[in-house]
């Protein structure tokens, strides 16, 4: 493993010419163009048309006020690579596949090229690395692949005219420009560079490698990181040490929405090593020289504060979201002839399916490292967003922006919007505060009671039949909660810490009726695989069913809500592939070829064909013909999705033991078909594709956040359950459909996605009985094996 | 405060600490190691596992005065300044992480288990395990890297 440049990853330094040049000027990229010969290609990420993800540029956070910072790659005298990357590691594996992007294009060794990830001083503004978008804004949309390929362009150029040969007899390999046919005429980029400084302009038409051509891309290269990760030499964000650094503790409300009335400092005096109580508006926290005594601090000060109003019950919190107003109402496609075709139905099938609020769970609690100054601040954050996060640190600090550095650091793996913002806020006050660096890491009950919970749901859904069986209209309602969420670039309020130092979360904005739809937009998975998806002439789903409506509401949630993995879409397809499920077995059709009727996609169509080959899927409606009463059932369910309707194709078969007297499932066996275009690193994909389907697991069958009257109550790993590395893991089997012609999609939540519902549709199909509640909690299988009819 | 001698990775530390403070804490913060890491605080999830005379402890919840004089290990410690543990070169080996953050209590569980008892078996392991969290839920590999330790020891 020795050959690949983990410690460098993990310092996280620059190339040697790089960093004695940038260390010497401060960081400024300027005079590091002033030191040792290199070939930089420069070029404003925001510049360029198609750089930014299409119609994300609110949702990835930008909006910054200021130049934007060019983004570039830099080739040193002696051959070394230094790239510059906005999109960075958080455990998906991205470092080792940019890594590998930058390495085929200019056609240099993996181990030549360093990553300088996430720096709002060094690196580009690429907004958030969230959403499944980090791989395709580099990979399909320029930015590193075309910088890369620029410098290709241009050294091929230079060693034309070196060596008298017209470009097209020449090729590259290991960094070395050789003559085709007589390959002792050759010379290397580090020759070429010299001594010189070029600095090339990004060439929008530069030419790409082609797949059939990677020796780096598409192969399952071992990540770059992991070594240091198992040996113990990770710097993660919990490891960062500033000389004099000293340690907080926050003291989070009693209850959601209480208010402070005042603090006794006397109270934590006596504890040593304090340094100071902190109080700004609703937030209070304490510094102290050792993290241990920051506890005992926060822990020993009477606080007292005014309650907050009642929470909602949460045994009837489902049917209180569905009364809830005033709404927001969003129509995703309406076909405006839903109610008289289902009028005219020889059949209406209706559910109504429920999804809890789940939280990211992070297994390390949320940490970052401020350093304060007066008129200065750093911040080592593990944030998705380093450029919006440097403003809305600034807000909360009272700076401005450019005064802020935001240095990147990984923290425990975050699966959306964890502590990582919060956590940053409140080292910065806390740093603030004592003008001294401070290094915060949350309790566990801080960082649980208090995060962006993934939104619970409610949606009910209403099929219409003809004579044969056929799906004729679909409609679709769904009710969720929102409070707050990413603060981009300007609301600090969107989590706890920032509404507690004074900033208000984004407003609700009320709107009903919903307005028609503008142009389809199925990045929530709101619309079902099997409509029509027609927005005026376009149409843009995946299915045949031409009567359809989706009809989604947003009402204000008690809790704080935000992006967690396959936020909305994992909860709107939970109820779009169980009652697809339902009506199939209605009909008595067996549910994949009911699917394959429906869907016109070839490729969904494809990867759904293709997992139920891998799995041996026996044609026959569910549920199975021999149901029995008691025991162990055994039984088989399907699931398919077309993630946020254009990025990436999975279909997943289940296989399930049901326990009819406990009512405990057993996941036996996933096998999992997925297309995400060109497969950068098999193996990388792989264990997305694992995790994701793991976690599905654990988000079905345990994870649902809880609380009384007052407060959250899922608190530390006992009170909010998930699944240990005790559970007996069933096996994950991959097929991976490479598609090197078409574009890249993400890849990091198509699975998790679809395994509610394959294990919902297997329980069905083993037992005759529907659950459709989330989680599968063994209470709620008994009940539905009770109901059965 | 007092004055406490601790042993950690064949080195001994004089350091003055208060007895009572979490071993954890003297590990990351004074003595600046990487390994052990703050999860949960509660000996809930292994994050903050390290060996003490060669059994799995959760430092989160050990008061550093009870195991003055004895020998610590931490997940730097397992190997040599040459080479990784063979425990280390399997996990990587199985590629078996994503965020890398449970390695630590994962790793040291699963070493102390198989030092012990190196035919533990499949249900073993898991038992050993059932109280250590993976939320980027890598469970097939890292059962995969534990049993090809497993089998390189047996050798």
């Amino acid at each position: 493993m020795s050959e690949y440049p983990a410690a460098r990853l993990a310092e996280q330094t620059l190339a040697a010419h790089a960093r004695s040049a940038l260390a010497g000027a401060g960081f400024s990229r300027r005079d590091f163009l002033r030191g040792s010969g290199a070939l930089i290609v420069t070029f404003q990420a925001a510049g360029i048309p198609g750089t930014q993800p299409a119609g994300s540029s609110s949702a990835q956070g930008l909006g910054r006020p200021g130049a934007a910072l060019d983004s570039w790659i830099a080739i040193a005298e002696d051959g070394t690579v230094t790239a510059y990357t906005g999109k960075c590691e958080l455990g998906q594996g991205l470092y080792t596949a940019q890594a590998q992007l930058i390495a085929e294009e200019l056609v240099v060794p993996l181990h030549r090229v360093t990553l300088v990830q996430c720096d709002t001083e060094l690196t580009p503004d690429q907004g958030t690395t969230s959403g499944a978008q980090s791989h395709p804004a580099n990979f399909n949309r320029s930015n590193l692949a075309l910088a890369a390929a620029t410098a290709r362009g241009a050294l091929v150029q230079l060693a034309s005219e070196r060596l008298g040969t017209p470009a097209s007899r020449l090729e590259v390999k290991d960094g070395v420009v050789r003559v085709a046919a007589d390959p002792s005429r050759a010379v290397s980029y580090g020759a070429l560079v010299g001594g010189r400084k070029l600095n090339l302009a990004l060439d929008p038409n530069a030419k790409r490698r082609q797949p059939r051509d990677w020796t780096v891309l598409g192969k399952p290269v071992p990540r770059l990181d992991l070594p240091a990760m198992a040996e113990g030499r990770f710097e993660f964000v919990h490891n960062v040490r500033l000389p004099g650094m000293l340690h907080g503790q926050v003291v989070r409300p009693p209850a959601v929405g209480a208010t402070l009335l005042g603090v006794d400092e006397r109270s934590a005096r006596d504890v040593p090593g304090l340094v100071k109580v902190v109080v700004k508006k609703n937030f209070v926290g304490v510094v102290a020289e050792k993290p241990w005594q920051a506890l005992r601090a926060a822990t020993n000060l009477k606080v007292t504060w005014a309650s907050g109003a009642a929470l909602p019950r949460q045994r009837d919190f489902h049917d209180y979201l569905r009364q809830q107003r005033p709404t927001r109402d969003t129509l995703l496609v309406d076909s405006k002839d839903v109610e008289a075709k289902l009028a005219q139905s020889a059949t209406v099938v209706k559910a109504t399916y429920l999804h809890p609020y789940q939280m990211h769970g992070s297994l390390g609690s949320s940490c970052a490292v401020a350093d304060v100054r007066s008129d200065q601040a750093t911040i080592w954050s593990p944030t998705q967003g380093i450029h919006p996060h440097r403003n809305t640190v600034a807000m909360v600090l009272g700076l401005p922006p450019e005064r802020v550095r935001v240095v990147f650091r990984m923290g425990s793996g975050c699966y959306g919007l964890n502590g990582a913002e919060t956590v940053s806020y409140d080292a910065a006050l806390l740093s603030q505060a004592v003008g001294k660096p401070v290094r915060v890491q949350l309790t566990r009950k801080d960082e649980m009671a208090w995060e962006n919970f993934g939104a619970a749901f409610v949606v009910d859904q209403r099929i219409g039949l003809d004579e044969q069986g056929n799906i004729i209209a679909w409609d679709c309602e769904t009710w969720s909660p929102t409070l707050g969420g990413r603060p981009g670039a300007s609301t600090p309020g969107n989590v706890i810490t920032g509404f507690l130092a004074g900033f208000e979360p984004a407003p609700f904005t009320p709107r009903s009726p919903a307005p028609d739809p503008e142009s389809f937009n199925n990045s929530s998975n709101a619309v079902p695989s099997y409509v029509v998806g027609c927005v005026g002439a376009r149409c843009e789903g995946t299915g045949g069913v031409e009567s359809e409506r989706v009809l989604a509401h947003a009402v204000r949630s008690p809790f704080w809500t935000g992006p967690l993995r396959s936020p909305q879409r994992l909860q709107n397809t939970f109820a779009h592939e169980c009652f697809l499920d339902e009506v199939a077995q209605r009909v008595k059709a067996d549910p994949v070829a009911y699917r394959l009727n429906h869907v016109r996609d070839p490729r969904l169509r494809d990867v759904l064909t293709a997992a139920a080959r891998a799995a041996s899927w026996e044609t026959r409606p569910s549920p199975r013909p021999d149901l029995g009463p008691r025991g162990i059932a055994g039984g088989r369910g399907v699931a398919c999705v077309l993630y946020e309707g254009d990025n990436g194709y999975c279909a997943m078969v289940a296989e399930v033991e049901v326990n009819q007297d406990t009512g405990d499932v057993m996941v036996k066996r996933l096998v999992v078909a997925l297309d995400c275009g060109p497969v950068s690193n098999p193996d990388g994909l792989q264990n997305q594709i694992e995790g994701g389907a793991l976690q599905g697991i654990s988000r079905a069958l345990r994870e649902e956040v809880t609380w009384d009257d007052h407060q959250v109550t899922s608190i530390d790993w006992r009170t909010y359950r998930s699944l240990t590395l005790g559970y007996v893991a069933p096996v994950v089997e991959s097929v991976l459909i490479d598609r090197p012609d078409a574009a890249a999609t993400g890849a990091g939540e198509t699975s998790i996605t679809v395994v509610a519902p394959a294990i919902g549709n297997a329980i069905f199909d083993a037992t005759g009985a529907r659950v459709r509640q989330l989680p599968f909690t063994p209470e709620r299988v008994k009940a539905a094996l009770a109901a059965r009819a | 405060m007092s004055t406490l001698s601790l042993k950690v990775n064949g080195r001994s530390h004089t350091l003055e600490a208060d007895p009572a403070t979490p071993l954890l804490y003297v590990l990351s913060d004074d003595l600046g190691l990487r390994g052990p890491k703050f999860g949960c605080g509660l000996a809930q999830c292994g994050s903050c596992t390290v060996l003490v005379e060669g059994r799995a402890i959760r430092s989160c919840v050990t008061p550093v005065g009870s195991v003055a004089g004895a020998e610590v290990t931490t997940l730097e410690g397992l190997g040599t300044p040459d080479g990784p543990h063979p425990i280390q070169r399997a996990f990587v080996e199985e590629q078996a992480a994503q965020c890398g953050f449970c390695l630590n209590g994962v790793i040291l569980t699963a070493k102390a288990l198989l030092d012990q008892d190196p035919d533990a078996t499949d249900e073993q392991i898991r038992q050993a395990l059932s109280a250590v969290l993976c939320r980027c839920f890598a469970h097939v590999r890292i059962l995969r890297a534990i049993k090809r330790y497993a089998r390189e020891m047996a050798r």
